[in-house]
Parts: C-alpha cells; structure tokens; sequence
C-alpha cells in the first residue's frame, strides 16, 4: 500500500536576485512499513524534502500525496492537522518542552487532537513504557540524559498512533551506544508497530539500520536502492 | 478543534514557570487598577459628601435678601436696606403655587447662660415653617407654634453644639436659658446636621419665635421688618418658577416700577451647590482618567513582556507547531496568559484599590465610597487591556513558520 506518493516536487526560495532551487522535479513513493534512510551532503535539499514529507513546507510545484490526499495545496491549519494525527517526528535537538515533564512532553500533540485529560495521562504513560521509560514520566526534560531525552521524543511521536515518524539526524547529538539503542528503538517500532520510519542522515552506519537509501545531491535523486543485509 | 481547558493549563503552566516576571508584569496592571479605584473612591466619597451637605441644607431651596442701600452714590451691600417684611412671608406663602414653605430669619449673635456656663450662638427667629424649609428635624421636646410666633412667647429650640456646650449631661428640655439675659424656656432640641458648604457648623443656633426676636432680642429699624427668607419649592423643577413668582409678587408688594431695580435679591442655593457637584464629578472623571493612564501602562507592560515571551519562546510555538497546534491553539494560549496576568493583576489591584481607599480615609478623614460599579469597570477594562494588548504578540506568534520555529536557537 503506497503511503506516500510524490510527484514532480519542485522547490524554489525565493532569495533575493537569484532565486534558490533546493529540490528540483523529485518524484518518488513509499510504501506502508518501510524504512528509509535519505542521505546527501549538506545543501543537498534533503532537509527541505524532509519538511515536505513532514508537512511542514509546500513544494512550489508538483503533488504530494499523503494517504491518497493531496496535501501540497491544503492551508497552515489543515497541514497542522496531518501532522498531529499522521506524522511523528523525531529531531537532532529533540525539541522537547523545557521545565516540563517528561509526561507532558509526550501528551503535547493530544492536548490539540481533543483526546480528554484521563486518556491523555493514559495513553501517553504507556508510550513511554513503549521506549523504555517507565518510572520516569515526572522527571523534567532537562533532568534527562541525552538518549533518555530522545526517547521521550519517540514517544511524544508514537502517542497520536501516527503511522509515520520522520526522524531528522535522530542520532546526531548522541555517542554512539546511545545512538545505538535509539536506532534500534526505531527498528523495533517499523518491525513491530510496522510504522513507517523516514530518517535523515550523512553517517551511513546510521543508514545501514533502514532497508531503503534515497541519495540526494543538488536538489535531485541520485539514488535509491535497497540495503543489502549481511 | 480548540480545547478550551487544555489551552487555559498550557497558559497558566507557563505563566508558573516564569514566576517573577509574571509576577511583575502582573504589578504594571495591580498599579493601575489600585489608582483607577483608589482614585474613584476618593473622588465619589467628596461627591457623596457634597450631595449630603446639600441636602443638610435643605432642598430646592431659595434665599430672599432685601435690597442695598446707596449712600451718598456709594451703593452698599446687599441685605443693607430693611424690605423684606412678615407680611411679605405670608403673602408668599399664599400667593405663590410654586412655594412649599416659606420661613423668615431674623438673627444676631447672642450671649446664652444656663446654670454658670455660658456660650455664644447664632440665635435666629423663625417661624415653625423653617424647619420644613430646612428638612431639619427635632430629636427631642416638639417646636414652637404659629401661636408662639403670635404671642412673641419666650421658647427657644437648642441646635445639638449649643446643647453640648450648655447642658453637657443634663437634659435640657424644660430648662431655663438666659438669651442676652431674657429668660428663655428650651422646648426643643435640633437634631444634628453637621457642617454647612461653606464649612459652618450648622447645630452652633437657636431657634426662636421671629416676634420675639424682632420685639425682644434684635430689635428693627421698621416694625415687622426681618433679615432674610427662606423658601423651599415645591420641587426642584418647580425651582424657577417659584423664583419668578416670588419676584412678581415682591415687586407689586414693594411698589416697583418697571423701570427700577428690584430691592431684593432672589439667590438659588440649591443650585450653587449643583454646580459644586457638576464639579466634583468633573473631578471624579479627571482622577479617574489620570488613573486609568497607569492602566494603559500596565497594558502595555503586559504587550512587551508578551513580545519578549513569544521571541523567546519561539522553538516552543516550532515544537507545539509541529505536533499539531493550529494558529487559533497557539493565538489563545497567548491571549489566554495576557488574560489571566491583567485579571489576576486586576483582582490583587482591587483589593489593593479597596484597601488603599480605606487606609486613606483613616489616615487622611478623606470620604472614600468604593462603588460596584467602579470595581467591575476596573476589573473589566483590566480585562479588556489584557486581551487588546495580548492580541499582538500572540497574533505575532502564530505566523511564525514552524520551520523557522524549530530551528531558532
């Protein structure tokens, strides 16, 4: 089942004289299940494909199809919907919520789907559970390590039963056990949640945990090919 | 879809954290609700106190003074030549429909002795129509009669000072008082009324019979002849009128031509002192408004602390943006923290408002009157500041790309 589905993405920023084409005519689809890695050089529009994917951006032309709706022309507030019940996401920073627990870190996109007070607290005490943190859901944020807090965002991005998560260099802020442990807490997710896992990285020891490597160079596909397992 | 309470805990959860600066953006606001009541109170307590010496004085009423003199081209004051006459008071009372009561004066200052005290008093005669003139009742003994008037008996009612400084514990009802030493019986006591606008005090008199006052006490230059007259109207828009036809009358009575001045003055007391109440409340206004200009501070203390947060916050609106909050989610939590900081502010500045009003009143003896609705406008427009000044920063807010949101460091 396709999950994704682009068509003839373009993006142009505008800046100043010269304008900028950080994607140009990128046409690709994903199924249900996969795991993706997308690698390039920096300036290689991956990122910028990434905010696509993640409805964070609208290409300035050509279609993506996100569960067979066309969202490349749907306004902030719709976009803003798509990415609360369909998409996690999992960032280098972990942009979780200062001063503030790690439950309520991981309730965040349910307080803006309406889900009530009692199954929230639920809800996102079992996710944590999930990405092995039980018993911490009353530290703050910044009492956490660093791959605990990257955890946290996992959960935060599984809670809404979203069935992608877009990882953005998960790993990047980590040594390597921990980077270790998350990217096999994000193996066991697309295996046994079979959620669909898109990840962006320049290390391919990183890339060699997905079974599919999208190569971007100066806004195109350069590859994309199956990882060979050993 | 906006969740309402969620959006309420998200607003007071940040306010929490940043507990100091909410703290003193709140005392922007606690300032300028404390000065819009305080100020207010003050304002409305001076205008209750004038509303109350009006009526103290008695309402709707009018002052008939007799004619000036001129001498040797030198024209005197006014009051200085006799022509207002008992007859004059009578034919007033029945020739003018507009005209309630009408009382004569015919005062002096006087030695009074009782016992071996002695003090000295305005002592006034009267007829029994002042104290309808005056709203002015008794609080002991009853008063003189038209009889009394007609016999030129010696009764005397005591204002509440004469008796305080006389009498002390005794009750002097039926007590002999000697008036420029003439022997007077008190058949009554006035209760009190406190100061007059023009700051006398009003229980430091005595009423008599006008009769005796003219024959025994005062004396006059022409028989029947008294120094003022007092009269109530009807109503207070019966006020005019009754001026116009007490001028008519007075002039027929007193042979005046057409072309000729009036010998007498009609003064409208009432409105005098409607016109010191416009001005209070002109007072009250500009209090208020000066107050009010400290609110307008405080609401724009709020609006820069609010800008100052939303910069500042700007990862956080990237990261509610990315799971899912919409530009309505992340406005209200804005709106909603400029809300709860100017009403939290305006609740604490109206007690400190009520408190300040009281600490006034017992320090300074100024009259304060905290009123209802002074408390819900403060409390209101504190309100209204909060959201007009919180919509800005929180609109700003909104717009942001989350893209952006995100990476800002």
């Amino acid at each position: 089942m396709v999950l994704i589905d682009v068509r003839d993405i373009t993006k142009i920023y505008p800046l100043g004289d010269i304008p900028l084409t950080a994607l140009s005519n990128v046409s690709l689809t994903v199924e249900k299940g996969e795991f993706i890695a997308i690698m390039g050089p920096s300036g290689s529009g991956k990122s910028t494909f990434m905010n696509i994917l993640g409805c964070l951006d609208k290409p300035t032309s050509g279609n993506y199809l996100l569960d067979g709706v066309d969202v490349s022309t749907l306004d902030r507030d719709l976009l803003a919907e798509i990415r609360n019940n369909k998409i996690g996401f999992v960032f280098q920073g972990f942009n979780l919520l200062r001063r503030t627990t790690a439950l309520e870190n991981v309730e965040l996109p349910m307080l803006y789907s309406g889900i009530p007070a009692k199954e929230r607290k639920e809800r996102a005490a079992a996710a944590l559970k999930t990405v092995g943190l039980e018993g911490r859901e009353d530290h703050y944020s910044n009492q956490l390590s660093g791959g605990q807090q990257q955890r946290v965002a996992i959960a935060r991005a599984i809670v809404n039963r979203a069935p992608i998560i877009f990882a953005d260099e998960p790993t990047g802020n980590l040594d390597t056990k921990t980077s270790a442990e998350i990217m096999e807490l994000l193996v066991e997710l697309n295996t046994g949640s079979s959620i669909t896992v898109i990840l962006v990285t320049h290390e391919p020891d990183i890339a060699a945990y997905s079974r599919r490597v999208i190569k971007f160079i100066d806004g195109r596909v350069v590859s994309d090919e199956a990882v060979v397992k050993s | 879809m906006i969740n309402i309470p969620s959006t309420v805990k998200i607003s007071l959860k940040s306010l929490m954290v940043n507990k100091m600066r909410s703290s003193l953006t709140m005392l922007g606001i606690i300032i300028g609700v404390g000065a819009v009541i305080t100020m207010l109170a003050v304002g409305t307590g001076a205008r209750q106190r004038i509303s109350e010496q009006i009526s103290s004085m008695g309402s709707n009423l009018l002052i008939i003074l007799p004619g000036s003199t001129t001498s040797g081209g030198a024209r005197m004051g006014a009051g200085t030549q006799p022509t207002l006459s008992l007859g004059d008071v009578e034919a007033i009372q029945k020739e003018c429909p507009a005209v309630a009561f009408v009382a004569p004066v015919h005062n002096g200052a006087a030695q009074i002795i009782y016992g071996n005290l002695n003090w000295s008093a305005g002592v006034v005669g009267t007829t029994p129509a002042m104290l309808e003139v005056r709203d002015w009742p008794l609080s002991a003994g009853r008063p003189f009669t038209d009889d009394d008037v007609r016999g030129a008996t010696k009764v005397a009612l005591l204002g509440q000072t004469v008796v305080n400084n006389l009498f002390g514990a005794v009750d002097p009802l039926g007590q002999i008082i000697r008036i420029k030493n003439i022997p007077f019986t008190v058949i009554g006591v006035l209760d009190s009324k406190g100061q007059s606008p023009q700051g006398q005090d009003q229980d430091d008199t005595i009423y008599i019979p006008v009769t005796t006052a003219q024959k025994k006490l005062f004396g006059t230059a022409f028989p029947g002849m008294i120094r003022i007259m007092m009269v109530k109207a009807k109503s207070s828009d019966d006020l005019s009128a009754a001026e116009r036809q007490i001028v008519e009358l007075l002039r027929q009575r007193h042979h005046i031509a057409a072309k000729q001045d009036d010998d007498f003055t009609v003064r409208n007391l009432t409105q005098i002192m409607q016109t010191a109440e416009q001005s209070t409340k002109v007072m009250t206004l500009l209090l208020g408004a000066i107050a009010s200009v400290s609110l307008l501070v405080g609401g724009i203390g709020i609006m820069n602390i609010m800008l100052v947060s939303v910069t500042e916050r700007t990862r956080e609106i990237g990261i509610r943006m990315a799971v899912g909050a919409k530009t309505w989610d992340i406005r209200l939590q804005f709106l909603v923290e400029a809300l709860t900081l100017s009403l939290i502010g305006g609740i604490i500045g109206i007690i400190m408002g009520v408190s300040g009003a009281l600490i006034l009143s017992a320090l300074a003896g100024w009259p304060t009157i905290v009123s209802l609705l002074s408390v819900l406008m403060a409390f209101s427009f504190s309100g209204f500041v909060g959201i007009f000044f919180g919509f800005y920063p929180a609109y700003k807010a909104s717009l942001l790309d989350p893209i952006d949101a995100l990476r800002y460091e």
